[in-house]
């Protein structure tokens, strides 16, 4: 059994090792730039009916800020864009965000994915690229 | 005895779902004003883990590095949970309760019992006989965060103490057992690979513990400290599911029976973040010359 487990543990690794190299397709996985338009609008609906974050939006452009949201998802996973909005840190500065913040945004945006049809593993390699913003967007 | 346990119990998760719903009404009520919420369940689901068979947060047979409930650094965040393992001879249960403080410190109190059934007399004790033990335990994470470190191989990184006092002294150290007390010492590191939705666990520890202190500490094979490796590997298939295995090494102290290393493959369903229930399959090994011991595990957790 330990040998099975130490087989296990090094197949896991080789697996992650792997599928980290290999996944500059996740713009594709996400439909491209109609899939994320999609997934901004449904993502946005989210953010602004979540009693818990809702009002972090009151002095914001939702226009604007539906279009940065795309060109970031865009860039992010590896598709043709440019983001020209401003730094993640610059941007969340003056809201002195919390943990509780970020987390709501982010069980939000799994929601606008679900409604957006994206799969369970391929929201994960999405998230994954996107948690480290964390340091920049959590203030307190 | 056991009936009145399960009833304190249950009346204890009544009385805690009791104030975790008041809680969230009164901050509801009162959101204006946005007065810092104490109970905000601001962590991701399932990243409380759940509660592993000494009451620590991890897995069901490892600790993990992660804190007992679902509070962030802002925040407090608590769980009740109650175990049963059902096996050939024996049955193991346990139940307790834990709490996170700020993402960072978790202290947590459980009660095992370790049941013979029917197997009492075979070991020349009554029918029914049971051993138990408190375990009081306390958990500090070190650095790294599960979630947000998806750019780094760091893991989350945690200490952590289990203090367990057996009340069958006479008879542990009858089967050899040097003490009916022990301190068990772990370090954690616990890393959550995002992108392959998958999460992998390394517990290294220091015990002197038979049969996780059931059995009492040390013994006439060895009576110091020795280190255990506890593994575990988990698949999120869901917002909601994991699933996995585990495999804790355990020392063999005692002279009178061979003890094992462990395991288990499981599913957990993470229903909210108030109720989780977790379902798995567990070989303990040779216990007390009854032969291997392989049954089934089911545990419930509620918190916030």
């Amino acid at each position: 059994m330990k040998h099975i487990l130490i087989t296990a543990l090094v197949f896991a690794l080789g697996f992650v090792a792997t599928s980290a190299q290999a996944d500059d397709m996740l713009y594709n996985d996400l439909g491209g730039e109609k899939g994320i338009a999609t997934i901004v609008d449904n993502a946005t609906a989210a953010f602004l009916a979540d009693p818990r974050i809702k009002d972090t939006f009151s002095e914001t452009n939702m226009d604007r800020f539906k279009l940065k949201l795309a060109e970031q998802l865009c860039v992010v996973s590896g598709g043709p864009c440019i983001y020209s909005g401003q730094s993640m840190a610059a941007a969340h500065k003056a809201l002195g965000l919390k943990d509780m913040d970020f987390n709501a945004l982010v069980e939000d945006l799994q929601d606008g994915l679900d409604a957006s049809g994206v799969d369970f593993a391929t929201q994960n390699r999405l998230l994954a690229r996107l948690a480290p913003m964390h340091n920049d967007i959590v203030t307190r | 005895m056991t009936n009145f346990r399960t009833s304190v119990s249950l009346l204890a998760a009544a009385a805690l779902s009791l104030v975790i719903s008041a809680a969230s009404a009164d901050a509801a009520d009162k959101k204006p004003e946005a007065p810092r919420d104490w109970t905000d369940s601001g962590r991701l689901l399932a990243t409380s883990g759940v509660s592993q068979v000494e009451g620590a947060a991890g897995g069901g047979l490892a600790p993990w590095a992660v804190i007992t409930g679902y509070g962030t650094d802002d925040s407090i965040g608590a769980n009740l949970h109650g175990t049963y393992v059902r096996l050939p001879d024996f049955a193991l249960r346990s139940g307790g309760v834990s709490v996170g403080l700020f993402n960072r410190v978790e202290l947590s109190y459980t009660r095992q019992t370790f049941d013979l059934g029917k197997t009492g007399p075979k070991l020349g004790l009554i029918d029914g006989y049971t051993f138990n033990q408190d375990i009081f335990g306390a958990k500090v994470r070190l650095i790294g965060d599960l979630v947000y470190d998806q750019d780094t191989w760091l893991p989350q990184i945690s200490v952590g103490v289990q203090y367990k006092k057996n009340d069958r002294g006479p008879l542990v150290s009858a089967l050899g057992a040097t003490s009916d007390h022990g301190t068990d010492y772990y370090v954690s590191a616990t890393k959550l690979f995002l992108a392959q939705s998958l999460l992998v666990n390394a517990t290294l520890r220091a015990t002197k513990a038979n049969q996780f202190g059931l059995l009492g500490f040390g013994g006439p094979n060895r009576d110091t400290y020795s280190t255990q490796f506890e593994g575990s590997l988990a698949y999120l298939i869901s917002r909601k599911f994991a699933v996995g295995a585990e495999y804790r090494t355990k020392p063999d102290n005692l002279a009178f029976a061979k003890e094992d290393d462990v395991y288990d493959v499981f599913v957990a369903w993470f229903i909210n973040k108030h109720v989780s229930a977790t379902l798995a399959y567990v070989d303990l090994g040779d216990i007390a010359l009854m032969g291997r011991q392989r049954g089934t595990y089911i545990s419930l957790q509620t918190g916030f």
